[in-house]
């Protein structure tokens, strides 16, 4: 089965509907799915929900979308770099639930793995656990976090073979793995695809089983927080 | 006289033991890795999903791949390892980070710890804080004792929405260290220049 798509919109055909989850890697900037971002943008999409770390900035990842007013409810642990994300949020217009960093991460991977629901100590005694499930193990106390289960998962990997295995670069892997592994269908943008094989089978981050559409392109990848030290 | 931003990360630094895997928050927490010990051997997380955090890079060797949980670019070390945000949390829950050393807004003295809200003011979310405090194995505070308006920050109890429920072991302040122990806090030292009575003067929490 061909994997291979020619651009962003022609992975996303027949996949996007208004109302949808949508599983998005990356954290902050790094190793966003910039190419399709950009497509569901000009694809008019409506009343989405994100499941993503955090929002993007106003007017790179996840932030174009809220411009056009696409974006219902963000599902994320951190989002205080987007003035338009929180005009909308103080202005009722967005909802936002927000997760710890490590439950969102759980909850997608979960979600992928057929796990609909975990314990987790995280965030208990504080507003996250409130009206969730309290459990004792062992003489500590857990909650109950749902498993996610997203209509589409999309993400950015370094390079790709034909098949869907992919491979990550540094610490663009962050939210990708698991938030491909959520998804009923997956489509991963990659800076590279190479010939099957050669990117030997005990290097792969993440088979191919976990991913249906791939498309090759040109990243910006804008960093947030230019960071130098002085020689 | 009381420690500066420098001296509190270079008090902090002295909490830190060979062999172990620490998660450096923003802010101060950060200026703790220029102290660590000659010779003794840490491993910086970077809850995005890394293991041996190296320094920011240098003009032009900036990696749009390569950032730290602060989102800053950074580098990579000969130790380094890159993982997934599922894995990096599991081993910040599963409790193989020896310790994390993280700012706060508020702590109280049953070792509530109350940093990533503010109610009516803008709300940027907990990122990993709420999973590090839960899971690391000690969580060392570094902050200032007192507001800007001059109110104790070390409280009988935290009156901000709490990033986790007694979770604190140590605090480290301008003023001083103080431990959470049974019944409420207890001061290992003072401040170079601060005395017992102004640290007790400046902490509204129960001083043991």
């Amino acid at each position: 089965m061909k994997k291979i798509y020619g651009s962003a919109a022609e992975a996303l055909e027949g996949v996007l509907h208004d109302g949808m989850l949508i599983a998005a890697g990356g954290f902050g900037l790094c190793g966003i799915p910039e190419l399709l971002l950009n497509a569901i943008r000009d694809a008019g999409t409506k009343d989405l929900t994100f499941a993503s770390n955090n929002a993007g900035v106003d007017d790179f990842g996840i932030g174009i979308l809220l411009q056009t007013k696409q974006v219902k409810k963000m599902i994320s642990s951190y989002v205080g770099e987007n003035k338009e994300f929180m005009r909308q949020y103080l202005g009722g217009e967005l909802e936002l639930e927000f997760n710890p960093q490590g439950t969102l991460a759980e909850r997608m991977r979960a979600g992928g793995a057929g796990i609909p629901g975990f314990y987790t100590k995280t965030g208990v005694g504080t507003v996250i656990a409130d009206g969730k499930e309290h459990k004792d193990f062992d003489g500590e106390t857990y909650i109950l976090e749902r498993g996610i289960v997203a209509d589409l998962a999309i993400v950015k990997a370094w390079k790709a073979d034909d098949t869907g295995n992919l491979v990550f670069r540094k610490t663009a892997r962050n939210f990708n793995p698991p938030a491909a592994m959520c998804g009923k269908i997956c489509i991963a943008e990659v800076e590279e695809i190479v010939p099957r094989g050669s990117l030997g089978g005990d290097a792969i981050h993440l088979p191919g089983i976990y991913v249906h559409r791939i498309i090759q392109g040109d990243h910006e990848k804008r960093i947030e927080q230019r960071t130098v030290r002085t020689a | 006289m009381a420690w500066d931003r420098n001296q509190m990360a270079e008090r902090a630094a002295q909490e830190l033991q060979d062999g172990w895997y620490v998660n450096l928050g923003i802010g101060i927490p950060t200026l703790v890795s220029n102290y660590i010990p000659e010779g003794m051997d840490v491993t910086l997380q970077s809850e995005n999903g890394m293991l041996g955090m190296g320094a920011f890079p240098i003009d032009g060797e900036e990696d749009a791949d390569l950032i730290n949980a602060g989102k800053q670019t950074i580098t990579e070390l000969e130790r380094t390892s890159y993982f997934d945000s599922a894995m990096s949390f599991g081993m910040i829950r599963g409790g193989k980070i020896a310790m994390a050393i993280l700012g706060a807004m508020e702590v109280a003295e049953n070792g509530d710890l109350a940093n990533w809200m503010i109610p009516g003011k803008l709300v940027k979310g907990m990122g990993g804080a709420m999973d590090l405090v839960a899971g690391v194995g000690r969580v060392v505070v570094v902050m200032d004792h007192t507001s800007k308006h001059g109110d104790s920050k070390v409280l009988k109890e935290c009156t901000l929405p709490l990033t986790g429920k007694a979770v604190v072991d140590r605090i480290i302040t301008n003023l001083g260290v103080l431990d959470v122990v049974e019944g409420g806090l207890k001061i290992v030292e003072c401040a170079d220049g601060v005395t017992e009575e102004e640290l007790r003067a400046a902490t509204e929490a129960t001083v043991i």
